[in-house]
């Protein structure tokens, strides 16, 4: 049985959520690995939720806002787009591949973009394999030695 | 506890380095208290209470254990657990053991590369040393021992069930005599606050207890301490100057930023924030002034090490605790 | 048979350890093996962080002598961005320091060592501690030692805005000055020190040279070794605890060599023992030649006493009279009786005293130029202070953004290893006869042995080890003696620890 990756991803009720749907409904076929969490903003996505996302199981986390300057509520998405690099910084200091955490706008009509989205994430986890984060974090006696 | 036993209490260090027990000497006058109030069974820095005399105990003789130190080996693992057997009431004191602290640090690297720097490759080692230290050695008939070194660090919480938590590194000597006398009362018909709460430590973040002139805080340029020289009256971040002060828990006396220079974080998250580092990490896209990510990217280069700064104390009890890379 | 004994864990000492003594079937002790059992990695993990961040990251190696570290990386640190700092930092470090040794010198002599001599080595375990002390000689004296620590801890407070765990130097300088108000509050406190640093040296007269039978375990019991001494020294050959050379003197009282702190890897090189995870600093030039004393030995100790025995004078008056004193009963220098240490501490703190008093009044201590701004990174430093237990060499590398490349630490008490053990075994074979048992008396004049240099083992402690195969051989006189096989086939998944 080969691996399938399993990515969580906080879209944005505005935008990037109903891109997912327009996907949907325009019967745009992609991989099924993603699993959804609609956010108001992309503003509202804490740090400490992507981190969770790693550290229970997840083998990618994807963030999706509105596009700079389109954000329902004007600058959550900003916000997101401040926060990003320093999250990056930290998983790379963590041994954690840029590959697993992406923040990208998606905005209401760009259905295919979404779908796109998806299926590159998807195969690249495929190719990198499954997050070792959360099996290492078990605190019984065999990850001590 | 019967009227006029005295408590039985046992202070240990895991990995660790003295200072919280000098927290504890630092209470000055109040030691004579203590020494009233209880009978210290095992302290190794001012007692000579050995391990066979806490393997000689009955599960719960000790009254209360104040446990400092990170646990970073075989030996730090069992004697918490020794000593979660004997004790009513367990406290991870101090940051290490609370959160990992600075031993923690080991967890952004590896083993072997902390083993090949300590007895291979370093500019003092014996020439052609190929000996490195063993978990056990055969001398004659007989086997030395040493502890198994663990992959990573732990904080107490992860190995036992801890009762009660007092962060700082080491925590502040008159936070240390509210905890001891907290505990003393309960002799008296006091109670304790419910398992499990942070004691000793402000539920406030350190800005409240900071004396600096605060306002708007926009920050378009980092600063590393020793590129300027900061205005002692005025908020170090609205300087451009890290300090993990909006995020981290009062209670310490606000020492660094009187020294001016900035919080690192050492006595934690305030209460309900399950990542310290994160926390900061929100703090500080708040207040960055840019819409441009090329330039975020750029202010974000005045802080080099990022992790180190706000994982400072507490890489361990991050939700990602240690590194994947091998 | 062989038997066992074990003193687990090692008290009244900074940091963990254990004493394994093993006897033969007549019942003397055939071998004994001091065992540090901790490491933390401090050499490794401080790489990738920023150079100037590491003065407040290493004085968590220990939370006794955190402004040892403190000051000998701030060195190292400077050394990274060129070296230029402002004259009056360097004053405002040492004043500091001197409160530090202090301080750190009356939690040793009260709380660690005093129990020994005041309640006796083999009194009660449950009364042989500080509080033992205090019951014993009463409030008003052990009063007076509460508050007399207090008040360094304060002062560096004071001066630097932390005791424990200064965050205060930075490269060029420190972080705050002292300003006219602050030091006008220092000054009867440092006053009242000195008065206690003297009181100290009449209490060890009256409690330790009052009585023949500790003056006789001093100056002919077995604790003692035919090894050498270093220390650092200023021009004068006095001893200066935050700069100056290194000097070795051998127990003929030669000096073996002298060298400026960057030198330090051609002198001192360490040796690895795999029943220990602490390394066993030597004279490198010697070459490793075992747990060996002699003249020829390769070992050396860096403690108080050593300090006292490298130097030719104290540098401050006081000082100058007890180190007579302290020499002129002793009969020697060097001095090879360790528990000797116990009355060089007390000499120290009367130079660390006058030290303080003659800052006082240095018109300069209050200036505001305490600090420059580096103007280049160059990459490189070594900073040696002298620890309160020993020679502190701290040796860091950064790259061109100054974020820390590489660290190599030389550490107070690790500079003792080799004598602890050798003294800790020598101890062990006088005290512990054939037939008959030890009792816990006999084990704490055992531990009395690395009591005197005072260890502080989360210092030494810095390193990490794994699970390796591993040929050990021990040579004597060109022949391999003994040899140590270790899992040469395969690391076996599950090695048991205690």
């Amino acid at each position: 049985m080969s691996f399938e990756p399993r990515i969580v991803a906080f879209l944005c009720n505005w935008c990037s959520y109903t891109g997912a749907d327009l996907a949907g409904t325009s019967r745009i076929q992609y991989q099924p690995n993603v699993r959804v969490i609609r956010v108001m903003c992309s503003g509202r996505v804490d740090p400490a939720f992507v981190l969770q996302a790693l550290a229970t199981g997840a083998d990618g986390v994807l963030v999706c806002g509105c596009h700079p300057g389109d954000c329902h509520y004007s600058e959550g998405n900003y916000k997101a787009m401040r926060r990003f690099p320093l999250l990056e910084r930290i998983l790379a200091a963590y041994g954690v591949p840029k590959e697993r955490v992406r923040l990208e706008w998606v905005s209401a009509s760009e259905g295919q973009r979404f779908a796109d989205l998806v299926n590159d994430m998807t195969d690249r986890l495929r190719a990198l394999g499954p997050s070792p984060i959360k099996s290492g974090l078990r605190t019984d006696a065999v990850e001590r030695y | 506890m019967a009227e006029n036993k005295k408590l039985q209490v046992a202070l240990y260090w895991g990995a660790a380095c003295g200072g919280c027990d000098v927290a504890v000497l630092d209470t000055n006058e109040f030691i004579l208290d203590i020494a009233r109030a209880a009978d210290i069974r095992l302290w190794p820095i001012a007692v000579d209470g050995k391990y066979k005399d806490v393997e000689a105990m009955a599960d719960g003789e000790l009254d209360l254990c104040l446990f400092n130190g990170a646990v970073r080996n075989s030996e730090n693992e069992e004697i918490a657990k020794l000593l979660r057997r004997k004790s009513k009431v367990m406290v991870a004191f101090g940051s290490c053991a609370y959160m990992g602290g600075i031993p923690g640090l080991a967890n952004l690297t590896t083993r072997e590369a902390i083993v090949d720097r300590a007895y291979f490759h370093n500019p003092s080692i014996q020439p052609g040393n190929h000996t490195m230290p063993q978990s056990e050695t055969q001398v004659g008939a007989e086997t030395l021992h040493l502890p198994r070194f663990y992959k990573r660090v732990y904080k107490l919480s992860d190995v036992v069930d801890v009762d009660y938590f007092v962060p700082g590194c080491p925590p502040a000597p008159a936070q240390v005599k509210g905890v001891v006398r907290a505990v003393i009362a309960t002799a008296d018909g006091g109670s304790l606050p419910p398992k499990g709460t942070v004691v000793g430590a402000s539920d406030r973040a350190l800005c409240d207890d900071c004396s600096r002139a605060k306002a708007e805080k926009k920050i378009a340029r980092f600063y590393r301490p020793f590129q300027v020289v900061q205005d002692p009256k005025r908020c170090l971040l609205e300087q451009g100057i890290v300090c993990m002060g909006p995020v981290t828990r009062s209670g310490c006396g606000v020492r660094c930023p009187d020294s001016n220079m900035g919080c690192r974080g050492c006595y934690g998250p305030l209460p309900g924030v399950h990542d310290h580092g994160a926390r900061f990490l929100s703090a500080l896209a708040s207040v960055i002034d840019s819409k441009d990510r090329t330039e975020i990217d750029a202010i974000l280069d005045g802080i080099p090490d990022f992790i180190g700064t706000a994982y400072r104390f507490g890489v361990p009890a991050s939700l990602l605790q240690r590194s994947v890379r091998s | 048979m062989t038997r066992r004994i074990v003193i687990d864990p090692i008290t009244r000492l900074e940091g963990h350890g254990k004493v394994e003594i093993f006897l033969d079937a007549g019942g003397a002790v055939e071998d004994c093996y001091f065992q540090i059992p901790e490491l933390r990695g401090f050499e490794r993990f401080v790489v990738g962080r920023p150079i100037e961040e590491l003065p407040r990251i290493v004085t968590r190696i220990c939370g006794v002598c955190p402004a040892s570290h403190h000051m000998a990386s701030a060195k190292a640190v400077d050394g990274c961005f060129g070296g230029e700092v402002a004259p009056v930092a360097h004053k405002l470090r040492d004043m500091y320091y001197h409160a530090h040794y202090i301080h750190s010198h009356i939690a040793h002599f009260y709380a660690l060592a005093a129990p020994d001599f005041i309640m006796g080595p083999d009194a009660d375990p449950a009364v042989r501690n500080i509080l033992g002390v205090v019951a014993k000689v009463g409030l008003e004296i052990g009063g007076q030692v509460i508050r007399a620590r207090a008040l360094a801890q304060d002062i560096q407070q004071r001066i630097g805005g932390r005791s424990t765990h200064p965050v205060w130097c930075l490269p060029g300088g420190v972080s705050k000055g002292l300003t006219q108000p602050e030091l006008e509050e220092i000054k009867p406190m440092v006053k009242e020190l000195a008065g206690f640093t003297q009181f100290s040296l009449q209490l060890f007269r009256d409690i330790v040279l009052g009585n023949k039978g500790y003056v006789d375990l001093i100056l002919n019991g077995p604790y003692s070794l035919d090894v050498h001494n270093m220390g650092l020294v200023d021009a004068d050959n006095a001893p200066n605890f935050y700069d100056g050379m290194v000097r070795v003197v051998d127990f003929e009282g030669k000096e073996i060599c002298k060298y400026k702190p960057t030198e330090y890897a051609e002198y001192v090189a360490e040796h690895v023992e795999p029943w220990s995870y602490l390394k066993f600093p030597y004279l490198k030039k010697r070459g490793w030649k075992g747990f060996v004393e002699g003249i020829d030995s390769s070992i050396y100790c860096a403690t108080p006493l050593a300090r006292l025995n490298v130097a030719d004078r104290m540098a401050t008056p006081g000082a100058e009279e007890a180190y007579q004193e302290m020499y002129t009963t002793l009969g020697r220098k060097p001095c090879k009786a360790l528990l000797a240490n116990h009355w060089a501490r007390l000499v120290e703190m009367v130079q660390n005293a006058e030290m303080m008093e003659r800052y006082c009044a240095d018109p300069e201590i209050t200036s505001d130029q305490f600090r420059v701004i580096p103007r280049g990174i160059t990459g490189e430093g070594i900073g040696i202070v002298e620890a309160m237990r020993g020679t502190l060499t701290h040796h860091y590398t950064c790259d061109d953004k100054g974020i820390c490349t590489s660290a190599n630490l030389i550490v107070g008490t690790t500079n003792n290893n080799a004598p602890i053990q050798m003294v800790t075994k020598k101890v062990a074979r006088t005290l512990i006869q054939p037939g008959k048992d030890p009792d816990q008396g006999i084990l704490n004049m055992v531990e009395m042995a690395f009591r005197a240099f005072d260890p502080c083992y989360s210092c030494a402690t810095h390193s990490l080890p794994g699970q390796m195969p591993l040929i050990v051989r021990i040579h004597k006189g060109g022949e391999v003696c003994r040899e140590f096989r270790r899992n040469v086939d395969r690391v076996r998944p599950d090695g048991a620890s205690r």
